[in-house]
Protein backbone atom coordinates (compact mmCIF):
# COMPACT_ATOMS: atom_id res chain seq x y z
CA UNK A 1 0.00 0.00 0.00
CA UNK A 2 2.50 2.46 0.84
CA UNK A 3 4.73 2.11 -3.08
CA UNK A 4 1.01 2.30 -4.88
CA UNK A 5 1.13 6.15 -3.58
CA UNK A 6 4.34 7.13 -4.88
CA UNK A 7 3.64 5.23 -8.23
CA UNK A 8 0.30 7.07 -8.45
CA UNK A 9 1.50 9.97 -8.03
CA UNK A 10 3.91 9.64 -10.58
CA UNK A 11 1.16 8.45 -12.85
CA UNK A 12 -1.23 11.83 -12.01
CA UNK A 13 1.57 13.83 -12.22
CA UNK A 14 1.92 12.45 -15.88
CA UNK A 15 -1.32 12.32 -16.70
CA UNK A 16 -1.84 16.10 -15.63
CA UNK A 17 1.01 17.42 -17.94
CA UNK A 18 -0.40 15.18 -21.37
CA UNK A 19 -4.34 16.66 -20.31
CA UNK A 20 -2.41 20.20 -20.18
CA UNK A 21 -0.38 20.02 -23.35
CA UNK A 22 -4.25 18.61 -24.89
CA UNK A 23 -5.53 21.19 -23.16
CA UNK A 24 -3.23 24.56 -24.21
CA UNK A 25 -1.83 22.99 -28.07
CA UNK A 26 -3.83 19.79 -28.71
CA UNK A 27 -7.42 20.64 -29.19
CA UNK A 28 -8.75 22.49 -31.50
CA UNK A 29 -8.97 26.17 -31.00
CA UNK A 30 -12.98 27.47 -31.00
CA UNK A 31 -14.25 29.61 -33.09
CA UNK A 32 -16.50 32.54 -31.52
CA UNK A 33 -14.08 32.53 -28.32
CA UNK A 34 -10.77 31.75 -29.15
CA UNK A 35 -8.08 30.45 -26.56
CA UNK A 36 -10.36 31.90 -23.77
CA UNK A 37 -12.61 28.84 -24.36
CA UNK A 38 -9.45 26.30 -23.29
CA UNK A 39 -10.85 27.18 -20.00
CA UNK A 40 -13.57 24.70 -20.42
CA UNK A 41 -10.76 22.16 -19.53
CA UNK A 42 -10.13 23.16 -16.68
CA UNK A 43 -13.76 24.25 -15.57
CA UNK A 44 -15.95 21.52 -16.02
CA UNK A 45 -13.85 18.50 -15.20
CA UNK A 46 -13.18 20.67 -11.75
CA UNK A 47 -17.42 20.56 -11.08
CA UNK A 48 -17.73 17.13 -12.52
CA UNK A 49 -15.02 15.79 -10.09
CA UNK A 50 -16.78 18.47 -6.84
CA UNK A 51 -19.74 16.31 -7.68
CA UNK A 52 -18.66 13.28 -7.52
CA UNK A 53 -16.82 14.52 -4.28
CA UNK A 54 -20.11 15.60 -2.87
CA UNK A 55 -21.98 12.12 -4.28
CA UNK A 56 -18.88 10.63 -1.63
CA UNK A 57 -19.55 12.58 1.38
CA UNK A 58 -22.82 11.32 0.79
CA UNK A 59 -22.34 8.09 1.05
CA UNK A 60 -20.00 8.09 3.55
CA UNK A 61 -22.42 10.09 5.93
CA UNK A 62 -25.19 7.42 5.28
CA UNK A 63 -22.46 4.88 5.92
CA UNK A 64 -21.67 6.35 8.90
CA UNK A 65 -25.40 6.41 10.53
CA UNK A 66 -25.96 3.16 10.20
CA UNK A 67 -22.76 1.52 11.18
CA UNK A 68 -20.95 4.34 13.07
CA UNK A 69 -18.14 3.22 11.44
CA UNK A 70 -14.93 5.95 11.96
CA UNK A 71 -13.13 5.22 8.91
CA UNK A 72 -16.66 6.37 7.31
CA UNK A 73 -16.63 9.80 9.45
CA UNK A 74 -13.16 10.35 7.97
CA UNK A 75 -14.27 10.00 4.34
CA UNK A 76 -17.43 12.32 4.70
CA UNK A 77 -14.87 14.80 6.08
CA UNK A 78 -12.22 14.21 3.79
CA UNK A 79 -14.47 14.09 0.33
CA UNK A 80 -16.35 17.95 1.57
CA UNK A 81 -13.09 19.22 1.67
CA UNK A 82 -11.30 18.44 -1.38
CA UNK A 83 -15.03 18.63 -3.13
CA UNK A 84 -15.20 22.60 -1.74
CA UNK A 85 -11.10 23.14 -3.27
CA UNK A 86 -12.51 21.84 -6.29
CA UNK A 87 -15.84 23.89 -6.26
CA UNK A 88 -13.56 26.70 -5.43
CA UNK A 89 -11.74 26.30 -8.98
CA UNK A 90 -14.96 25.95 -10.73
CA UNK A 91 -16.06 29.38 -8.89
CA UNK A 92 -12.78 31.08 -9.76
CA UNK A 93 -12.68 30.15 -13.41
CA UNK A 94 -15.76 30.66 -14.48
CA UNK A 95 -15.58 34.60 -13.89
CA UNK A 96 -12.50 34.50 -15.56
CA UNK A 97 -14.10 32.67 -18.47
CA UNK A 98 -17.58 34.93 -18.44
CA UNK A 99 -15.22 38.13 -18.51
CA UNK A 100 -13.77 38.56 -22.01
CA UNK A 101 -16.48 36.49 -24.08
CA UNK A 102 -19.91 37.93 -22.29
CA UNK A 103 -18.22 41.59 -20.68
CA UNK A 104 -19.37 40.37 -17.07
CA UNK A 105 -18.26 39.23 -14.06
CA UNK A 106 -21.02 36.61 -13.15
CA UNK A 107 -24.09 35.26 -14.99
CA UNK A 108 -26.72 33.00 -13.39
CA UNK A 109 -25.82 30.27 -15.21
CA UNK A 110 -27.01 26.79 -14.39
CA UNK A 111 -23.53 25.33 -13.62
CA UNK A 112 -22.14 28.03 -12.07
CA UNK A 113 -25.33 29.13 -9.79
CA UNK A 114 -25.42 25.51 -8.98
CA UNK A 115 -21.98 25.25 -7.89
CA UNK A 116 -22.67 28.30 -6.03
CA UNK A 117 -25.02 26.77 -4.11
CA UNK A 118 -23.31 23.64 -3.69
CA UNK A 119 -20.17 25.42 -2.37
CA UNK A 120 -22.31 27.18 -0.07
CA UNK A 121 -23.63 23.90 1.65
CA UNK A 122 -20.14 21.95 2.06
CA UNK A 123 -18.97 25.09 3.45
CA UNK A 124 -21.56 25.11 5.91
CA UNK A 125 -21.17 21.39 6.68
CA UNK A 126 -17.04 22.33 7.14
CA UNK A 127 -18.07 24.88 9.81
CA UNK A 128 -19.82 22.62 11.50
CA UNK A 129 -17.42 20.25 11.69
CA UNK A 130 -15.44 23.05 13.05
CA UNK A 131 -17.67 24.31 15.92
CA UNK A 132 -19.53 21.15 16.64
CA UNK A 133 -18.33 19.83 20.13
CA UNK A 134 -16.03 16.94 19.21
CA UNK A 135 -18.49 13.74 20.71
CA UNK A 136 -21.22 14.67 18.18
CA UNK A 137 -19.44 16.01 15.35
CA UNK A 138 -19.47 12.73 13.33
CA UNK A 139 -23.31 12.45 13.83
CA UNK A 140 -24.60 16.13 13.36
CA UNK A 141 -22.23 16.54 10.08
CA UNK A 142 -23.75 13.11 8.58
CA UNK A 143 -27.12 14.59 9.15
CA UNK A 144 -26.25 17.94 8.07
CA UNK A 145 -24.44 15.90 4.91
CA UNK A 146 -28.13 14.06 4.21
CA UNK A 147 -29.94 16.89 4.00
CA UNK A 148 -27.72 18.89 2.24
CA UNK A 149 -27.13 16.07 -0.49
CA UNK A 150 -31.07 16.00 -0.75
CA UNK A 151 -30.94 19.39 -1.61
CA UNK A 152 -29.60 19.28 -4.16
CA UNK A 153 -31.98 18.46 -6.88
CA UNK A 154 -33.88 21.17 -5.38
CA UNK A 155 -31.19 23.29 -6.47
CA UNK A 156 -30.97 21.89 -9.75
CA UNK A 157 -34.79 22.30 -11.04
CA UNK A 158 -35.55 25.64 -9.19
CA UNK A 159 -32.57 26.69 -11.02
CA UNK A 160 -33.10 25.47 -14.38
CA UNK A 161 -37.01 26.93 -13.73
CA UNK A 162 -35.23 30.23 -12.82
CA UNK A 163 -33.29 30.38 -16.10
CA UNK A 164 -35.83 29.50 -18.70
CA UNK A 165 -38.09 32.61 -16.86
CA UNK A 166 -34.89 34.87 -17.17
CA UNK A 167 -33.07 33.45 -20.02
CA UNK A 168 -28.94 34.20 -18.97
CA UNK A 169 -25.88 33.42 -21.35
CA UNK A 170 -24.97 29.84 -20.81
CA UNK A 171 -21.14 28.93 -20.42
CA UNK A 172 -19.65 25.89 -21.78
CA UNK A 173 -21.98 25.58 -24.68
CA UNK A 174 -25.50 24.34 -25.44
CA UNK A 175 -24.85 22.23 -28.35
CA UNK A 176 -23.43 19.10 -29.42
CA UNK A 177 -19.57 19.25 -28.92
CA UNK A 178 -16.66 18.81 -31.14
CA UNK A 179 -15.16 15.32 -30.68
CA UNK A 180 -12.14 16.43 -30.60
CA UNK A 181 -12.47 18.53 -27.95
CA UNK A 182 -14.47 15.89 -25.73
CA UNK A 183 -11.81 13.72 -26.15
CA UNK A 184 -9.50 16.31 -24.32
CA UNK A 185 -12.19 17.16 -21.79
CA UNK A 186 -12.38 13.93 -20.76
CA UNK A 187 -8.57 13.13 -20.44
CA UNK A 188 -9.03 16.59 -18.19
CA UNK A 189 -11.30 14.89 -16.06
CA UNK A 190 -9.27 11.83 -16.04
CA UNK A 191 -6.15 13.67 -14.78
CA UNK A 192 -8.17 15.55 -12.30
CA UNK A 193 -10.14 12.76 -11.26
CA UNK A 194 -7.03 10.96 -10.03
CA UNK A 195 -5.39 13.84 -8.34
CA UNK A 196 -8.07 14.19 -6.61
CA UNK A 197 -7.99 10.71 -5.09
CA UNK A 198 -4.59 11.09 -4.24
CA UNK A 199 -5.56 14.57 -2.15
CA UNK A 200 -7.75 12.76 -0.87
CA UNK A 201 -5.98 9.82 0.18
CA UNK A 202 -3.63 12.64 1.64
CA UNK A 203 -5.81 14.12 3.41
CA UNK A 204 -7.14 11.04 5.25
CA UNK A 205 -3.44 10.14 6.18
CA UNK A 206 -3.68 13.93 7.47
CA UNK A 207 -6.84 12.91 9.28
CA UNK A 208 -5.72 9.43 10.88
CA UNK A 209 -2.11 10.87 11.97
CA UNK A 210 -4.08 14.21 13.97
CA UNK A 211 -6.64 11.44 15.35
CA UNK A 212 -3.12 9.62 16.79
CA UNK A 213 -1.80 12.80 18.12
CA UNK A 214 -4.82 13.67 19.91
CA UNK A 215 -5.41 10.48 21.50
CA UNK A 216 -1.63 10.29 22.61
CA UNK A 217 -2.24 13.23 24.10
CA UNK A 218 -5.48 12.30 25.86
CA UNK A 219 -3.30 8.86 27.14
CA UNK A 220 -0.71 11.56 28.10
CA UNK A 221 -2.60 13.65 30.55
CA UNK A 222 -4.10 10.30 31.91
CA UNK A 223 -0.77 9.18 33.15
CA UNK A 224 0.47 12.10 33.87
CA UNK A 225 1.21 11.58 38.16
CA UNK A 226 -1.08 14.10 40.03
CA UNK A 227 -0.16 17.53 40.36
CA UNK A 228 1.95 17.94 38.18
CA UNK A 229 1.55 20.08 34.91
CA UNK A 230 3.42 19.37 31.78
CA UNK B 1 -8.51 38.60 -28.73
CA UNK B 2 -4.97 38.32 -28.15
CA UNK B 3 -5.28 40.12 -24.70
CA UNK B 4 -7.54 37.07 -23.80
CA UNK B 5 -4.85 34.71 -23.22
CA UNK B 6 -4.08 36.92 -20.08
CA UNK B 7 -7.58 35.53 -18.77
CA UNK B 8 -6.87 31.71 -19.71
CA UNK B 9 -3.62 32.00 -17.87
CA UNK B 10 -4.32 33.40 -15.04
CA UNK B 11 -7.68 30.77 -14.88
CA UNK B 12 -4.71 28.00 -15.34
CA UNK B 13 -2.48 29.51 -12.56
CA UNK B 14 -5.46 30.40 -10.08
CA UNK B 15 -6.59 26.77 -10.43
CA UNK B 16 -3.51 25.13 -9.67
CA UNK B 17 -2.13 28.23 -7.03
CA UNK B 18 -5.37 27.08 -5.09
CA UNK B 19 -4.49 23.49 -5.53
CA UNK B 20 -0.99 24.20 -4.50
CA UNK B 21 -2.02 26.08 -1.26
CA UNK B 22 -4.47 23.12 -0.34
CA UNK B 23 -1.65 20.41 -0.50
CA UNK B 24 0.90 23.06 1.37
CA UNK B 25 -1.37 23.24 4.30
CA UNK B 26 -1.98 19.69 4.05
CA UNK B 27 1.71 18.53 3.86
CA UNK B 28 2.79 21.29 6.87
CA UNK B 29 0.24 19.68 8.90
CA UNK B 30 1.48 16.84 8.61
CA UNK B 31 5.18 17.25 9.29
CA UNK B 32 4.24 19.32 12.25
CA UNK B 33 2.14 16.29 13.61
CA UNK B 34 4.72 13.89 13.11
CA UNK B 35 7.72 15.53 15.25
CA UNK B 36 4.61 15.79 18.03
CA UNK B 37 3.76 12.27 17.55
CA UNK B 38 7.81 11.56 17.31
CA UNK B 39 8.43 13.74 21.03
CA UNK B 40 5.29 12.02 22.32
CA UNK B 41 7.08 8.75 21.61
CA UNK B 42 10.37 9.83 23.21
CA UNK B 43 8.58 11.34 26.28
CA UNK B 44 7.37 7.91 27.21
CA UNK C 1 -54.90 10.24 21.69
CA UNK C 2 -52.15 8.12 20.99
CA UNK C 3 -49.15 8.91 23.32
CA UNK C 4 -46.63 10.86 20.73
CA UNK C 5 -49.66 12.82 19.35
CA UNK C 6 -50.77 13.26 23.19
CA UNK C 7 -47.09 14.50 24.15
CA UNK C 8 -46.83 16.81 21.14
CA UNK C 9 -49.98 18.24 22.63
CA UNK C 10 -49.14 19.23 25.63
CA UNK C 11 -45.17 19.90 24.96
CA UNK C 12 -47.03 22.73 22.36
CA UNK C 13 -49.56 23.97 24.86
CA UNK C 14 -46.43 24.28 27.39
CA UNK C 15 -44.40 26.02 24.91
CA UNK C 16 -47.43 28.53 24.07
CA UNK C 17 -47.95 29.28 27.76
CA UNK C 18 -44.95 29.99 28.64
CA UNK C 19 -44.34 32.44 25.70
CA UNK C 20 -47.46 33.86 26.85
CA UNK C 21 -46.89 34.19 30.43
CA UNK C 22 -43.32 35.80 29.57
CA UNK C 23 -44.26 37.94 27.22
CA UNK C 24 -40.83 39.07 26.97
CA UNK C 25 -39.16 37.39 24.29
CA UNK C 26 -42.34 37.91 22.46
CA UNK C 27 -42.81 41.72 22.72
CA UNK C 28 -39.19 41.69 21.71
CA UNK C 29 -39.31 40.08 18.93
CA UNK C 30 -42.33 41.90 17.50
CA UNK C 31 -40.48 45.28 17.91
CA UNK C 32 -37.69 43.92 15.97
CA UNK C 33 -40.12 42.38 13.11
CA UNK C 34 -41.14 46.44 13.07
CA UNK C 35 -38.11 47.89 12.64
CA UNK C 36 -37.00 45.21 10.11
CA UNK C 37 -40.13 46.34 8.00
CA UNK C 38 -38.86 49.81 8.53
CA UNK C 39 -35.30 49.60 8.03
CA UNK C 40 -36.00 47.95 4.85
CA UNK C 41 -38.62 50.92 3.54
CA UNK C 42 -36.42 53.34 4.02
CA UNK C 43 -33.53 50.96 2.37
CA UNK C 44 -35.65 50.67 -0.61
CA UNK C 45 -37.95 52.81 -1.66
CA UNK C 46 -40.06 51.70 -5.16
CA UNK C 47 -42.87 53.37 -6.68
CA UNK C 48 -46.23 51.80 -7.03
CA UNK C 49 -45.59 50.29 -10.49
CA UNK C 50 -41.89 48.51 -8.99
CA UNK C 51 -42.87 47.60 -5.87
CA UNK C 52 -44.39 44.87 -7.08
CA UNK C 53 -41.59 43.47 -8.78
CA UNK C 54 -39.42 43.37 -5.76
CA UNK C 55 -41.67 42.93 -2.97
CA UNK C 56 -42.10 39.48 -2.68
CA UNK C 57 -38.17 39.25 -2.34
CA UNK C 58 -38.26 42.26 0.71
CA UNK C 59 -40.68 40.82 2.25
CA UNK C 60 -39.08 36.76 2.47
CA UNK C 61 -35.75 38.49 3.48
CA UNK C 62 -37.53 40.38 6.20
CA UNK C 63 -39.66 37.12 7.20
CA UNK C 64 -36.29 35.16 6.91
CA UNK C 65 -34.35 37.68 9.63
CA UNK C 66 -37.79 37.65 11.84
CA UNK C 67 -37.72 33.69 11.95
CA UNK C 68 -34.09 33.37 12.83
CA UNK C 69 -34.34 35.87 15.54
CA UNK C 70 -37.49 33.35 16.37
CA UNK C 71 -35.30 30.19 16.07
CA UNK C 72 -32.49 31.22 18.16
CA UNK C 73 -33.97 31.40 20.95
CA UNK C 74 -36.56 28.46 20.61
CA UNK C 75 -34.25 25.87 22.39
CA UNK C 76 -32.91 28.17 24.77
CA UNK C 77 -35.36 27.94 27.38
CA UNK C 78 -34.84 23.79 27.31
CA UNK C 79 -31.09 24.34 27.59
CA UNK C 80 -31.28 26.38 30.73
CA UNK C 81 -33.65 23.52 32.51
CA UNK C 82 -31.62 20.64 31.22
CA UNK C 83 -34.90 19.90 29.79
CA UNK C 84 -33.25 18.08 26.88
CA UNK C 85 -31.40 15.31 29.00
CA UNK C 86 -35.00 14.79 30.42
CA UNK C 87 -36.25 14.00 27.22
CA UNK C 88 -33.27 11.53 26.16
CA UNK C 89 -33.54 9.85 28.98
CA UNK C 90 -37.55 9.72 28.91
CA UNK C 91 -39.52 7.11 26.69
CA UNK C 92 -41.06 9.65 24.69
CA UNK C 93 -40.37 9.44 21.06
CA UNK C 94 -38.22 12.34 20.09
CA UNK C 95 -40.18 13.01 17.22
CA UNK C 96 -42.94 14.26 19.32
CA UNK C 97 -40.81 17.23 20.77
CA UNK C 98 -39.63 17.76 17.47
CA UNK C 99 -43.11 18.04 16.01
CA UNK C 100 -44.38 20.29 18.94
CA UNK C 101 -41.51 22.59 18.45
CA UNK C 102 -42.15 22.97 14.98
CA UNK C 103 -45.51 23.97 15.08
CA UNK C 104 -44.90 26.21 18.42
CA UNK C 105 -42.37 27.80 16.16
CA UNK C 106 -44.39 27.95 12.60
CA UNK C 107 -47.59 29.54 14.97
CA UNK C 108 -44.77 32.09 16.60
CA UNK C 109 -43.90 33.10 13.01
CA UNK C 110 -46.28 33.36 11.75
CA UNK C 111 -47.83 35.71 14.07
CA UNK C 112 -45.09 37.98 13.41
CA UNK C 113 -45.48 37.63 9.75
CA UNK C 114 -49.06 38.80 10.33
CA UNK C 115 -48.01 41.73 12.14
CA UNK C 116 -45.30 42.80 9.70
CA UNK C 117 -47.35 41.90 6.23
CA UNK C 118 -50.11 44.77 6.26
CA UNK C 119 -47.05 47.25 7.19
CA UNK C 120 -45.48 46.08 3.88
CA UNK C 121 -48.65 46.73 2.48
CA UNK C 122 -49.20 50.28 3.53
CA UNK C 123 -45.44 51.44 3.00
CA UNK C 124 -45.31 50.20 -0.28
CA UNK C 125 -48.84 50.67 -1.72
CA UNK C 126 -48.50 47.01 -2.61
CA UNK C 127 -51.62 45.49 -4.61
CA UNK C 128 -51.95 42.17 -5.27
CA UNK C 129 -53.09 41.56 -9.15
CA UNK C 130 -53.51 37.43 -8.68
CA UNK C 131 -55.73 35.99 -5.99
CA UNK C 132 -54.37 37.05 -2.53
CA UNK C 133 -56.00 33.29 -1.32
CA UNK C 134 -52.63 31.96 -3.22
CA UNK C 135 -50.39 34.31 -1.62
CA UNK C 136 -51.47 32.77 1.60
CA UNK C 137 -50.59 29.37 0.58
CA UNK C 138 -47.37 30.22 -0.32
CA UNK C 139 -46.41 31.90 3.17
CA UNK C 140 -47.88 28.70 4.75
CA UNK C 141 -45.86 26.46 2.68
CA UNK C 142 -42.41 28.88 2.66
CA UNK C 143 -42.69 29.41 6.38
CA UNK C 144 -42.90 25.90 7.19
CA UNK C 145 -40.17 25.20 4.97
CA UNK C 146 -38.22 27.54 6.86
CA UNK C 147 -39.01 26.83 10.07
CA UNK C 148 -39.11 22.76 9.94
CA UNK C 149 -35.03 23.29 8.66
CA UNK C 150 -34.62 25.89 11.42
CA UNK C 151 -35.88 24.13 14.54
CA UNK C 152 -33.93 21.22 13.00
CA UNK C 153 -30.72 23.11 12.57
CA UNK C 154 -31.51 25.47 15.92
CA UNK C 155 -31.15 21.75 17.80
CA UNK C 156 -28.06 20.82 15.68
CA UNK C 157 -26.49 23.67 17.10
CA UNK C 158 -27.34 23.95 20.69
CA UNK C 159 -24.17 22.38 21.84
CA UNK C 160 -21.69 24.59 18.72
CA UNK C 161 -19.50 27.22 19.25
CA UNK C 162 -20.66 30.73 18.48
CA UNK C 163 -24.77 29.10 18.18
CA UNK C 164 -26.27 32.05 17.40
CA UNK C 165 -24.47 32.20 14.23
CA UNK C 166 -24.66 28.94 13.09
CA UNK C 167 -28.12 28.61 12.71
CA UNK C 168 -28.27 30.99 9.95
CA UNK C 169 -25.24 29.73 8.87
CA UNK C 170 -26.29 26.37 8.73
CA UNK C 171 -29.99 27.31 7.33
CA UNK C 172 -29.43 29.61 4.98
CA UNK C 173 -27.61 27.74 2.30
CA UNK C 174 -29.91 24.64 1.97
CA UNK C 175 -33.01 26.78 2.05
CA UNK C 176 -31.71 28.63 -1.13
CA UNK C 177 -34.28 26.82 -3.38
CA UNK C 178 -37.15 27.38 -1.36
CA UNK C 179 -36.20 30.77 -0.52
CA UNK C 180 -36.14 31.37 -4.49
CA UNK C 181 -39.36 29.32 -4.35
CA UNK C 182 -41.45 31.52 -2.19
CA UNK C 183 -39.74 34.76 -3.93
CA UNK C 184 -40.70 34.28 -7.39
CA UNK C 185 -43.90 32.21 -6.25
CA UNK C 186 -44.90 35.61 -4.29
CA UNK C 187 -43.98 37.88 -7.37
CA UNK C 188 -45.75 36.18 -9.65
CA UNK C 189 -48.75 35.84 -8.02
CA UNK C 190 -48.65 39.57 -7.34
CA UNK C 191 -47.75 40.55 -10.77
CA UNK C 192 -50.67 38.12 -11.66
CA UNK C 193 -48.76 35.38 -13.37
CA UNK C 194 -49.11 31.78 -12.47
CA UNK C 195 -47.12 29.86 -9.99
CA UNK C 196 -47.54 26.81 -10.34
CA UNK C 197 -44.38 24.96 -10.73
CA UNK C 198 -42.75 27.19 -7.58
CA UNK C 199 -45.71 25.87 -5.30
CA UNK C 200 -45.18 22.29 -6.81
CA UNK C 201 -41.54 22.77 -5.43
CA UNK C 202 -42.42 24.00 -2.13
CA UNK C 203 -44.84 21.56 -1.79
CA UNK C 204 -42.51 18.84 -2.31
CA UNK C 205 -39.50 20.41 -0.60
CA UNK C 206 -41.95 21.04 2.79
CA UNK C 207 -42.97 17.03 2.17
CA UNK C 208 -38.97 16.18 1.82
CA UNK C 209 -37.49 17.77 4.05
CA UNK C 210 -40.13 17.57 6.93
CA UNK C 211 -39.32 13.83 6.65
CA UNK C 212 -35.98 13.68 6.54
CA UNK C 213 -35.72 16.08 9.50
CA UNK C 214 -38.33 13.72 11.59
CA UNK C 215 -36.03 10.53 10.12
CA UNK C 216 -32.96 12.55 11.82
CA UNK C 217 -33.94 14.44 14.52
CA UNK C 218 -33.83 11.28 17.06
CA UNK C 219 -30.19 10.97 16.19
CA UNK C 220 -29.28 14.65 16.42
CA UNK C 221 -30.96 14.62 19.93
CA UNK C 222 -28.79 11.83 20.47
CA UNK C 223 -25.70 12.75 19.36
CA UNK C 224 -22.38 12.22 22.14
Amino acid sequence: MKRLFPILGVVTAALLVYALYMALIGAPTEQTMGNVQRIFYYHVPSAWTAFVLFFVNFGASIVYLVKRKVAADRVALVSAEVGVVFCTVVLVTGPIWARPVWGIWWTWDMRLTSTLVLWLIYVSYLFLRRFSSSGETPTLAAALAVLGALCVPFVYFSIWFFRTQHPQPVMGGGGSIDPRMLHVLLINWLAFSCFAFLVCWSRYRLEKLQREVDQAHALESLMAPRGSVR
Amino acid sequence: MKGNNAYLFAAYALTWIIHITYLATIVSRYSQLKREIDSLRKNK
Amino acid sequence: MSAPAGITRVTLLKDLRLEWRSKDASNSMLFFSLLVVVVFSFSFDPSAEESRQIAGGLIWVAFLFAAVVALNQTWAREIRNQVLDAYRVSPAPANSLFVAKVVGNFIFVSVLEALMTPLFIAFYRLRSIGPAWQLLVVAVLGTWALVVNGTFFAAMSLRTRSREIMLPLLLFPISLPAILAMVQATTAILNGEGARFWMTLLVTYDLVFTTVCLLLFETVLNAE
